[in-house]
């Protein structure tokens, strides 16, 4: 049976199409009308069963005739199908992170997110790339050439932009000042990761994923291996098909069994 | 009837203006968080009345005790004794401070980061936009907070205030400080009110305040069945409520509610279906109208079975011994009554945690959920205590930070999905 996950996230969209394997997915920007835009992303697909996670689950799913699932549920179910081992979730997205310890059977056992604010998300770094004028896509490989360690105190999005701007103003390099703020989310990402003590494997998804530095810093601070998805963006679509795959069956599937 | 209230509001002092946005940011609120629930016993159309009539005769009752001299006492927790305040013919009203409406107003004076409780009841004050405070003779503030202690500074410059000092031990000395606090306290209400307190008035208003507990208890009891007969929701209403209605209305009310809640139980009828996650609450107080945690958690499949908050269990727990004698014991049993209300601001506070335990097994709660008003201290870190003792005895906790505005709902909304999702396996 041909399943489909939509993992609508605050940033990005995400589809992933199961007949089997993964035999489609798609990554689209969320803009300002995610639900008409996952309608018209669902129109010419063909699918038996949908799961939608994410941020806007509650205002798709209803639309486009899916079930919801939890993107903390969805993250543990799509982490687990790549990694079998896994027991540790990372998942750093457009507004959020969230850390998933998971039994040894898989279900999840302990979570943490981030505050409400973007302090320590996908959308911190998004505002810094902007500041230090440099695509989203090489921030990491920037702040990882940086030859100087320099300072920035602040994880609030707000205060550490102008932090930002006075380093560049005191004419830092901004590699040194990419580094600094990778370092500041590490910390935070590693302070919630810390709070559920995490068991190996420990595996990195969600957008944030594909920042080398920061995949690099985890590992580093946590004394651990970090693997990251091939796809680390789509590891929550992922988990929604196989939920929906799943819910077939029966209501409440226990991870293990997918 | 309404225009007789605007002229009330009017005479009291009110920002009319305001006030009309107050009041019409209630209905649309109450109607989808209240009135569109399914099934809900027939007592808690009482209350509906009261939220519908929020600033109206009950306002005009208390404006009628003071034209005819007596007093209006206004707090905002519950360590401050009701029974002293009723001894000396004076009535108490509990303030609300639960909601957004008069956080802006307060930032204008207040720092941004403190606590929404806070800002609101001073909002309130400084937007002149509740009734309640308009009407009262003093507010009695206490120090169970270093923000909400700071804060009542600068309340004094627009209301009288008190101040009674809540120690933050539960040694010996603390008590005999608590006992000094609650006979000054009466000091001060006599001298307010120009009565006496007498032996018989206090054995009087000790009853009295005893049966609204025994009638919360009995309530709450209710809660403890499965499938639960009243929605958390509804629960909370009538505990918010107690705070300020008539005591001896609110017993009868609360009973009658009972009655017909027990019924349902014989009947084996619920609100919830017998197999929804049972969620006790525990952490800062829900004032009025901040109905936001259990809102979400009603409406994302769970049911709330208990509140262990000031505006839960602590309101109700224990009973002031009623062995009547002179004016001096029966003082000393209202303040052991208070000092036994586990509140955070006392150090070590481990009472609280075995609550916590206790109140999750007798309610068959599947999870706790920790309710933290974001910059309340004392609560967010005795969470990590709690943490640890649920962790203990295998219950589920999720902790909540937050405040009264909506704009965190969907990442609230996460969280409270994946705890479910937990719990249910």
């Amino acid at each position: 049976m041909i399943c489909a996950g939509l993992d609508v996230g605050s940033r990005t969209i995400v589809l992933a199409v199961l007949d089997g394997g993964v035999v489609d997915s798609v990554i689209l920007e969320a803009g300002l009308n995610p639900l008409r835009r996952c309608q018209e992303l669902l129109a010419d697909k063909s699918y038996r069963r949908l799961v939608v996670t994410g941020y806007g689950r509650h205002l798709v799913a209803p639309a486009v005739d899916g079930e919801v699932a939890s993107e903390i549920r969805a993250y543990a179910v799509g982490a687990r199908h790549l990694y079998p081992d896994c027991r540790t979730v990372i998942d750093v997205g457009g507004q959020d992170s969230k850390v998933t310890l998971l039994s040894d059977g898989g279900e999840v056992h302990k979570f943490e997110m981030n505050d409400r604010c973007a302090a320590g998300t996908g959308k911190f770094l998004e505002v810094m790339s902007n500041t230090l004028e440099v695509d989203i896509g090489e921030l990491g490989d920037l702040a990882l050439s940086a030859s100087k360690v320099v300072q920035v105190n602040s994880l609030c999005t707000v205060f550490a932009e102008s932090e930002v701007v006075s380093l560049i103003s005191r004419g830092e390099e901004s590699s040194a000042i990419a580094l600094a703020l990778h370092e500041g989310i590490a910390t935070r990402i590693v302070g919630m990761v810390r709070r559920i003590g995490p068991k190996e494997r420990v595996v990195f998804a969600g957008g944030a994923a594909l920042n080398s530095c920061l995949r690099q810093l985890l590992g580093k601070k946590l004394g651990v291996e970090v693997t990251v998805p091939r796809d680390p963006q789509i590891v929550g679509a992922l988990g929604a098909a196989l939920l929906a795959r799943a819910r077939k069956r029966r209501r409440h599937i226990p991870i293990q069994s997918i | 009837m309404t225009t007789d209230y605007r002229q009330m509001w009017a005479d009291l002092g009110i920002d009319l203006e305001r006030h009309d946005a107050l009041l019409g940011a209630l209905p649309p609120i109450y109607q989808k968080a209240y009135l569109s629930q399914r099934n809900r016993p027939i007592g808690m159309q009482f209350f509906d009345f009261v939220v519908g009539d929020i600033h109206g005769i009950r306002v005009q009752e208390l404006r009628q005790h003071a034209m005819n001299g007596g007093k209006v006492v206004a707090t905002y927790c519950v360590f401050v004794p009701e029974e002293i305040v009723l001894a000396a013919d004076a009535i108490p009203v509990g303030l609300c401070a639960g909601t957004q409406f008069s956080v802006p107003i307060a930032e204008e004076i207040l720092p941004r980061n403190t606590c929404a409780l806070i800002k609101s009841s001073f909002g309130f004050k400084l937007g002149r936009i509740c009734p309640y405070v308009q009407t009262s003779h003093l507010i009695v503030g206490e120090t169970t907070c270093d923000g909400k202690k700071k804060m009542f500074e600068i309340l004094a410059e627009y209301h009288p205030v008190h101040i009674m000092e809540v120690p933050n031990k539960k040694s010996q000395s603390s008590r005999d400080l608590w006992r000094g606090e609650v006979a000054a306290f009466k000091g001060v209400i006599e001298k307010l009110t120009g009565n006496e307190v007498t032996g018989e008035g206090l054995a009087r208003a000790t009853k009295l305040v005893n049966e609204r507990r025994r009638a919360l208890q009995r309530l709450y009891n209710t809660r403890q069945v499965r499938p639960v007969p009243i929605s958390g929701k509804d629960a909370l209403l009538v505990t918010q409520v107690s705070f300020y209605d008539d005591v001896a209305r609110c017993v009868q009310q609360v009973n009658a509610l009972c009655d017909e809640v027990e019924g349902r139980i014989a009947a084996g009828e619920g609100v919830f279906p017998a197999d929804a996650p049972r969620i006790l609450i525990s952490g800062s107080p829900m004032a009025i109208p901040n109905w936001k945690l259990h809102h979400l958690l009603e409406t994302a499949g769970a049911v709330v079975v208990c509140e262990e908050s000031c505006t839960g269990t602590r309101a109700f727990s224990d009973l002031v011994a009623e062995n009547g004698g002179t004016v001096q014991e029966q003082l000393r049993a209202i303040a052991d009554r208070y000092m036994q209300i586990h509140c955070a601001c006392f150090t070590p506070n481990d009472e609280r945690l075995d609550d916590i335990v206790r109140l999750a097994r007798e309610y068959q709660a599947d999870g706790v959920v920790h309710y933290n008003l974001q910059f309340c201290h004392t609560y967010a870190n005795e969470a990590v205590k709690v943490e640890r003792a649920l962790a203990e005895e295998g219950i589920p906790l999720l902790r909540i930070e937050t405040d009264y505005s909506d704009e965190d709902a969907g990442q609230l909304r996460a969280r409270v999905d994946a705890f479910l999702e937990m719990i249910r396996g």
